[in-house]
């Protein structure tokens, strides 16, 4: 999943701070998961700012919606018959909401309210951490299931560097050195002789070097 | 031989090694450079530069070892892979065979937490070990990384660290033996304070035979208070300061407390010299140069070879 969190109030409010009538939107999807761009968030955003203009003896008139995803332009359509009464957009969704708004919508100014963080799991209730950094050439097939690209500080493919100590990495005691859990799951699966398999130098292309990346299903596209 | 590395040449001979260490200034004066390889010229084989230490900015790692080199010396570059892609590193390494450097030093480099920049971008394209590889492809194919063929092949005597003392410790041989198999000619190990476990692990480096592919230095830090023993235990990852080092620096007075440092020092290559595999010593003395030769002396390491 991807994760967000809301940006500071005093960042959201300096972006519409120009701006009398606001469509906000929230997304159903990633973000209503975590808590960050629900429809639940979209109103206690609403209000916020309601509130934030009453105390300067201001108005400011709010349009919520949440859409089933704003990374997907069917459901971005649905907003053709609101978005003109709107003066700008300030999006709950990530990243790819936003500018899938913004490049709908190209003469609207839209905004973003969240920042958009990592693809995580979910660890218990109100906990997600870093788990995939979509580096488009899988590996955890053998690294006994966990990624050192991503929970390896230094994306170090070959084993842990000498900065482990008790276990955890060097950058700090809340983070468990990857390469000690893949040894340990290596172990208990019976999958020692694995880790002195040295691997090469990544190529990174798929990883983004080559710059954005496209998917296309032939098969799928119409 | 693979280079005309003088370290080669002195762990070929069956001498043990001795190599110490220069930081580079946190400024432009290469003064202070020159000033820190002539406090220890005498008494090494070699001599490491470091590459942005602790992740804080530096004068480059080649180009002090370039004024090391042009004083007539045996710098061994050092290169972590945290600041620069496969393209700068080896074009450095290409930069520094072209001055007459032939020893270098393959790390991963701490983490920019640690350092002046914590807000950088780490780059990490390859690891230390793919490091080694790509040097060894240089050096014995004249071949890129990337596959291509280079004019001419840089005769570096490759070189990296090890750690027998973080976790997991069952692993640490287990990663010298990657690091053996990707091609490495040396290490220098971490300090070593916690002698039985250093044994320990040059056991393990013995059974596998990888003493006889890899030579390892054992390193050693001269202690020069009981606060920096107390800091490294708690602060530097990786690192084991057993108790015993604690309270017999604290068992003498401040003022005395450096020569108890250096003596911890020289008693330890002394037992040092005769565990098997060890074929040198690598001598980080932090900021403390000047007491290198004095360690070299008493620990009967002086003098050095002539090649």
């Amino acid at each position: 999943m991807i994760t967000a969190e809301q940006k500071p109030m005093q960042e959201i409010i300096q972006y519409i701070e120009p701006y009398d009538k606001i469509l906000l939107l929230g997304c159903n999807e990633c973000v209503t998961v975590c808590a960050a761009g629900g429809r639940k968030e979209v109103g206690l955003l609403a209000s916020a700012l309601k509130l934030d203009r009453l105390k300067h003896g201001k108005t400011i008139d709010i349009k919520e919606i949440t859409l089933e995803r704003q990374c997907d332009p069917e459901y971005v359509e649905e907003l053709v018959s609101v978005i003109d009464d709107a003066d700008a957009v300030l999006s709950m969704a990530c990243g790819c909401g936003v500018q899938t708004i913004a490049e709908r919508y190209n003469k609207k100014h839209v905004y973003p309210a969240v920042n958009t963080k990592f693809m995580g799991a979910s660890l218990s209730q109100g906990v997600w951490t870093e788990r995939c950094q979509g580096c488009g050439d899988c590996m955890l097939g053998i690294t006994a299931g966990i990624c050192p690209v991503t929970r390896c500080a230094k994306s170090l493919l070959n084993g842990p560097c000498g900065g482990t100590s008790n276990g955890q990495c060097e950058i700090g005691p809340e983070t468990d050195c990857a390469w000690r859990l893949i040894w340990e799951r290596l172990k208990a699966l019976g999958l020692e002789s694995r880790y002195e398999e040295l691997m090469e130098a990544r190529d990174w292309r798929p990883a983004g070097g080559a710059g954005p990346r496209t998917i296309i299903r032939e098969d799928l596209v119409l | 031989m693979k280079t005309e590395s003088r370290l080669e040449k002195v762990l070929t001979s069956g001498v043990l090694a001795v190599t110490s260490e220069v930081g580079p200034p946190r400024g432009v004066d290469p003064e202070i450079v020159k000033t820190k390889a002539n406090m220890i010229k005498d008494h090494v084989d070699g001599i490491n530069v470091t590459d942005n230490q602790t992740a804080m900015v530096r004068m480059s790692s080649v180009a002090a070892g370039i004024i090391i080199k042009q004083m007539g010396l045996d710098p061994i570059i050092q290169m972590v892979t945290r600041d620069r892609n496969r393209l700068a590193m080896q074009s450095e390494i290409i930069g520094a065979a072209a001055f007459g450097i032939d020893t270098m030093l393959c790390l991963s480099g701490d983490h920019p937490k640690f350092g002046d920049h914590p807000m950088a971008k780490s780059v990490y394209d390859i690891d230390s070990i793919q490091l080694i590889q790509t040097v060894k492809k240089m050096r014995d194919e004249g071949k890129f990384q990337g596959g291509a063929e280079m004019k001419g092949k840089p005769k570096m005597f490759i070189g990296a660290a090890a750690n027998p003392f973080a976790d997991p410790f069952e692993l640490r041989v287990m990663r010298l033996a990657k690091k053996a198999k990707a091609g490495v000619d040396f290490v220098q190990t971490q300090c070593i304070f916690n002698l039985d476990k250093f044994e320990l692990w040059m056991k393990g480096v013995e059974d596998r035979g990888l003493d006889k592919e890899v030579h390892v230095l054992a390193g050693i830090t001269p202690m020069k208070s009981v606060g920096m023993a107390r800091y490294m235990k708690n602060k530097v990852p990786g690192m084991d300061i057993p108790e015993e080092v604690i309270k017999r620096l604290s068992g003498v007075t401040k003022e005395q407390q450096p020569e108890e440092g250096i003596k911890i020092a020289v008693e330890s290559i002394e037992r040092l010299k005769e565990t098997k595999g060890v074929h040198g010593f690598h001598l980080m003395a932090i900021e403390w140069e000047q007491r290198v030769p004095e360690i070299v002396e008493q620990a009967g390491l002086y003098p050095r070879p002539e090649f």
